[in-house]
């Protein structure tokens, strides 16, 4: 497609409902009450001159570009500032406003380099149109004056220039950075003449308080802000629109090209979850797919030990079909199994587990969702009937209590953050449930109510002691839980929350939290209007992950917070396609659209399209795979787009059971750290080189486009169907729809979903079918899918996991904004500059108890294993917590964590790991080694020369 | 299966008998059994049962009790 140009109308639409109608220009417009005046006559397809104002920021009336005249009004009025009224008569283009906008003009451009032939907005340049717009032949003033031509420009931003000869200080910047992004980080400093752009207190931008959202680049009318990339590349020709592969909030993004060459990733306007916003990730972070480690030939080799070498994709595929059907023959039909992918498609996850299911002959599939959403399908199916999150993020717009729990929106969900944000400083009220002190709890114009900062591993405590407090104070919504919910099942709740072994004064001993501030908690939840729950990982990946998300549940039934907007459940999907990954069938147990494998009706429809017997019995998880390698049952793994070695628990027990393994093959884009255990490495794609749909943590399915041929020849899809034919169930798929043609056919939450309806829609949201055709934004409106709620009680059981005197101190792990996952990608881009090492966070009093100092090298030991890295002293934690990433290879925070996991789901115990900190002189042994093996393992033999 | 193995589908499955045990009524071994039921793997169901006949030493009494209510592992799957 053509480069697309999206439409500025100006100001924000009002959500009035109120209509109002006026004249413009002699044309009579409608138009909603407290729209703007520019608005409106930009929707009878008039552009009135404009600088300052852009539709995505409120307006501010500084350029005085957009003056018009109105009947019966002194002045020239600024049309972006000045709401419509019944009645009104305006003028955009007269003599009289013509003098003035050249005047205005000509100011601006007199202090304007005038190089734009070099420029490199040239043709993307609100100045220019301007100049052109308003007809500007002269500047009367000359180019001698003072000016701001020699500043200098601020290039420390790895993604963007700050150019201040260029900035016209319309200020659009800052008012990006503080309405849509919420950081705050630029001001206009000086006044007059003397005003300028500064980032925090007048420091570059990589030492300001910049996230790199790119909100302020988009904004700039000028090149003052301007993507390096723009100024090393120039222009982009054409746009594809397509949705970022990184976290589950799933922006949309036009990515504008040069022929194949990728420019710059743009927010959409029209993208509903992102809503024409970003963040470090999607916006920049892309150049990994270029990166020249990414591997591009299929490769072999019959012992780990040997080195890799390079083959045809024939003979690669013939070599891993041969193995496997081999290891079946020895070892049985159930002694291979395979992984599908977060990071890839809906389409290619479902050939995966189909692979698996009818190639294989067994259900032994799984998915990263395994280590952190698991129990939210377990947990919300059990309560509500259905394995998702019960809004839209449009939802949040209208709550006015937003509780968070055990999640890091800022950091791990950036742009829903900023749009919780935007609420926030609107007058929402905020709970933080979270051993740390995260960026929420305190960010500039948004301060958390409540800050529950529990010991990892007490949620269930902490939300049965709000649940303590809303029964025994009175504050259950007892009409919707009685239209709504099963009563016997809710009295049964009630009366077990009620007992005193529940409230907050009994619970602070180990949860650690005031009693107090839990019962003003659960009093606002309960009675402060719509309340809406969000959470993470700090919820499910516990051992009693599931019945936290079950006691969620419980709180927003008791509470009457489902089934209307600004309400709800929802947790914060970590990776870009975690919701569709669990959706199409990538569970050991379960079909696509959660059907149990058992269920001979459901599994029947499968077995009659794809003409083959399935098993009726569950497969194994990833964890039970590993243990029954490691005893000798388990031999071969097809993993796609996974790295378990780095991201599981207990690195030293999947070592052990990939190492038992006869053949692993990886598909991946780079040789991960599972592949130093693989025979097989399949190279694969990237999201910009292939078709598809992702679905976000709003259930909402959105196109993947491809934007290039993929550099290693096929899409993920591709290699999958070339597999499976190689073991001899056929697959002739010629095109990504048609599998999706298929999971529709299959799958009845699914049933009204094709490319064709994407492609005219944008995006749909499941359930979509007969009864939903264009989708469902919000669930359970006017009863819950399984027919009534379900509470169940939840029953506080302490973790195995204990401190001792060996190991007095409680590790929880996350991640940072500017690193994804095992980092694979991002760190393989300028991202690094934010955060090239994973730190260990410690409270000073534990530092100083062991002499450690913010840097310093120290080791971090648990029962399970051993690693270094440095620390960095914060009081972020509380005393008794450490905290980390897992970002990088080289700590492998993973080496420490337990096997300790979820009792439903099996989801690890990420969050709580004894350990013991103390001081290091570097690496351990163990990374040494690991550091040694890695380097063996990634070994590539050369071709022998030819004769 | 070595000791090590045991162990952990011990742990697994007393934390499940653990949950269904706080729940209302008296089924929670059959609810501990669905479970097992659907969610793990035959191999897994038998090394329990065989864990179980051999002793069952660090079973919970809702594991031991849910035990004999596994089901086999059904025949129809596909050789
Ligand atoms: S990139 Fe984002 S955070 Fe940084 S200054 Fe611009 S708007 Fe603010
Ligand atoms: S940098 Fe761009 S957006 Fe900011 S004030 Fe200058 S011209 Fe306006
Ligand atoms: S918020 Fe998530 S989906 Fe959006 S740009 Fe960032 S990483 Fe991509
Ligand atoms: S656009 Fe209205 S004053 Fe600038």
């Amino acid at each position: 497609m053509p480069l697309i140009k999206e439409a500025d109308s100006g100001t924000p639409p009002s959500a009035a409902t109120e209509v109002v109608s006026l004249t413009i220009d002699g044309q009579t417009v409608m138009a909603p009450a407290g729209t703007s005046v520019m608005r409106a006559a930009s929707m009878m397809g008039t552009a009135i001159p404009k600088l300052c104002a852009t539709d995505s920021l409120q307006a501010f009336g500084s350029c005085r570009l957009c003056l018009v005249e109105i009947d019966g009004r002194a002045g020239t009025p600024a049309s972006c500032t000045t709401p419509i009224a019944d009645g009104m008569v305006v003028r955009t283009q007269t003599p009289k406003l013509a003098k003035l906008r050249k005047g205005v003009m000509e100011l601006y451009i007199s202090d304007h380099p005038l190089d734009c032939l070099t420029c490199a907005a040239n043709g993307d340049c609100e100045l220019q149109d301007m100049a052109g717009a308003v007809g500007l032949r002269e500047v009367r003033y000359g180019y001698d004056g003072a000016n701001h031509l020699c500043a200098e420009a601020d290039e420390s931003n790895p993604y963007f220039t700050f150019d201040p000869s260029k900035c016209i200080v319309c200020s659009r910047c800052v008012r990006a950075c503080d309405e849509v992004q919420g950081t705050f980080a630029l001001t206009i400093e000086g006044r007059g003449f003397a005003s300028q752009v500064s980032a925090s207190q007048s420091q570059p931008f990589m030492e300001s308080e910049c996230v790199s959202c790119g909100a302020c680049v988009q904004a700039c009318p000028t090149a003052a802000l301007t993507e390096t990339a723009i100024i090393d590349i120039g222009q982009p020709e054409h746009s594809v629109v397509t949705t970022c592969a990184y976290c589950g909030v799933g922006c949309t993004f036009k990515a504008e090209m040069r022929g194949e060459q990728l420019v710059r990733m743009v927010p959409y306007k029209d993208g509903k979850a992102n809503r024409g916003h970003s963040c470090v990730k999607g916006r920049f972070a892309w150049g990994y797919a270029t990166h020249r480690e990414r591997i591009l030939n299929p490769m072999i080799r019959r012992a780990v030990t040997d080195p890799w070498r390079e083959v045809t994709w024939s003979e690669a595929i013939a070599y891993a079909a041969s193995e496997f059907t081999r290891i079946q023959a020895a070892h049985g039909r159930n002694s291979v199994g395979g992984i599908t992918s977060s990071r890839c498609t809906n389409e290619e996850t479902f050939l995966v587990q189909k692979l698996v299911r009818a190639g294989f002959g067994n259900n032994n599939v799984d998915t990263c969702a395994r280590v952190c959403h698991s129990p939210t399908g377990y947990g919300l199916k059990a309560t509500f009937g259905t394995s998702a999150g019960t809004q839209d993020f449009d939802s949040v717009e209208h709550s006015d209590v937003i509780m968070v729990i055990g999640a890091n929106p800022t950091d791990g969900h950036p742009v829903f953050a900023s749009r919780m944000k935007q609420r926030l400083r609107q007058g929402a009220r905020l709970i933080v449930i979270d051993p740390r002190r995260i960026d929420l709890v305190r960010t500039p114009h948004v301060q958390a109510d409540h800050h529950l900062p529990l010991r990892p591993g007490t949620n269930v405590a902490v939300l049965n002691a709000l649940a303590h407090v809303i029964v025994t104070e009175g504050l259950v919504d007892e009409a919707f839980v009685r239209e709504r919910c099963d009563w016997e099942e809710f009295q049964d709740w009630a009366e077990a929350v009620a007992a005193p072994a529940n409230s907050p004064e009994a619970s602070e001993a180990f949860t650690g939290v005031p009693p107090e501030t839990v019962r003003q908690a659960a009093r606002l939840y309960a009675t402060g209007g719509a309340a809406a729950i969000y959470y993470g990982l700090g919820v499910t990946e516990h051992s009693q992950g599931t019945t936290a998300v079950i006691a969620i549940a419980n709180l927003a039934m008791a509470t009457g917070n489902l089934g209307k907007l600004g309400a709800g459940v929802n947790p914060l999907r970590g990776q870009n396609n975690v919701q569709g990954a669990c959706d199409m069938g990538s569970f050991p147990h379960e079909l696509s659209g959660y059907r149990h494998v058992s269920d001979d009706d459901a599994r029947g429809v499968f077995e009659a399209l794809w003409d083959v017997e399935l098993d009726a019995e569950p497969g194994l998880r990833i964890p039970n795979m590993l243990d029954a390698a490691v005893q000798g049952a388990f031999k071969g793994l097809y993993i796609q787009g996974e790295d378990i070695l780095q991201s599981d628990p207990n690195t030293t027990h999947v070592a052990a059971g990939l190492a038992a393994m006869e053949c692993v093959v990886v598909q991946d884009l780079f040789l991960n750290e599972t592949a130093n255990y693989a025979h097989v490495f399949l190279p694969g794609s990237t999201f910009l080189e292939k078709d598809g749909t992702f679905t976000n943590a709003e259930r909402r399915i959105q196109r993947v486009r491809k934007v290039m041929s993929p550099r290693n020849g096929f899409g993920d899809w591709e290699i999958t169907q070339m597999l499976s034919n190689a073991l001899g169930f056929t697959m002739s798929y010629s095109h990504p729809s048609e599998i999706m043609d298929e999971i529709a056919s299959l799958t009845p939450t699914f049933a009204g979903v094709s490319f064709a309806k994407l492609d005219e829609e944008g995006s749909v949201q499941w359930p979509c079918n007969a009864a939903a055709p264009l989708g469902t934004p919000v669930m359970h409106l006017d009863g819950f899918v399984r027919g009534k709620g379900r509470f169940m009680l939840t029953e506080y059981v302490a973790t195995d996991e204990k401190v001792g005197p060996r190991f007095p101190l409680l590790l929880t792990t996350g991640r940072v904004l500017s690193q994804y996952n095992v980092g694979a990608q991002t760190r393989r881009t300028a991202n690094v500059a934010w955060h090239n090492e994973d730190l260990l966070e410690i409270h000073p009093e534990d530092a100083e108890q062991r002499g450690v100092r913010d840097g310093d090298w120290v080791s971090l030991k648990s029962r399970a294993g051993e690693t270094s890295l440095r620390a960095t002293v914060t009081e972020r934690v509380a005393p008794g917590v450490v905290y980390t990433t897992f970002h990088f290879p080289q700590t492998q925070a993973n080496v420490v964590t337990t096997e300790y996991s979820d009792w439903a789901t099996n989801c690890p115990e990420y969050k709580v790991t004894a350990v013991e900190v103390a001081l290091s002189n570097g690496t351990t042994d163990w990374q040494t080694r690991y550091q040694a093996h890695t380097r063996r393992s990634r070994r590539i033999a050369q071709p022998e020369p030819a004769e | 299966m070595s000791g090590a193995e045991v162990d952990r589908l011990v742990t697994m499955a007393n934390q499940i008998a653990r949950f269904f045990e706080s729940q209302p009524g008296d089924g929670a071994a059959r609810a501990t059994a669905d479970h097992l039921n659907s969610f793990w793997a035959p191999t897994m169901r038998e090394q329990l049962s065989e864990h179980a006949a051999a002793g069952g030493s660090g079973l919970s009494a809702l594991v031991a009790a849910a035990v004999p209510l596994l089901r086999p592992a059904r025949t129809d799957a596909p050789g």
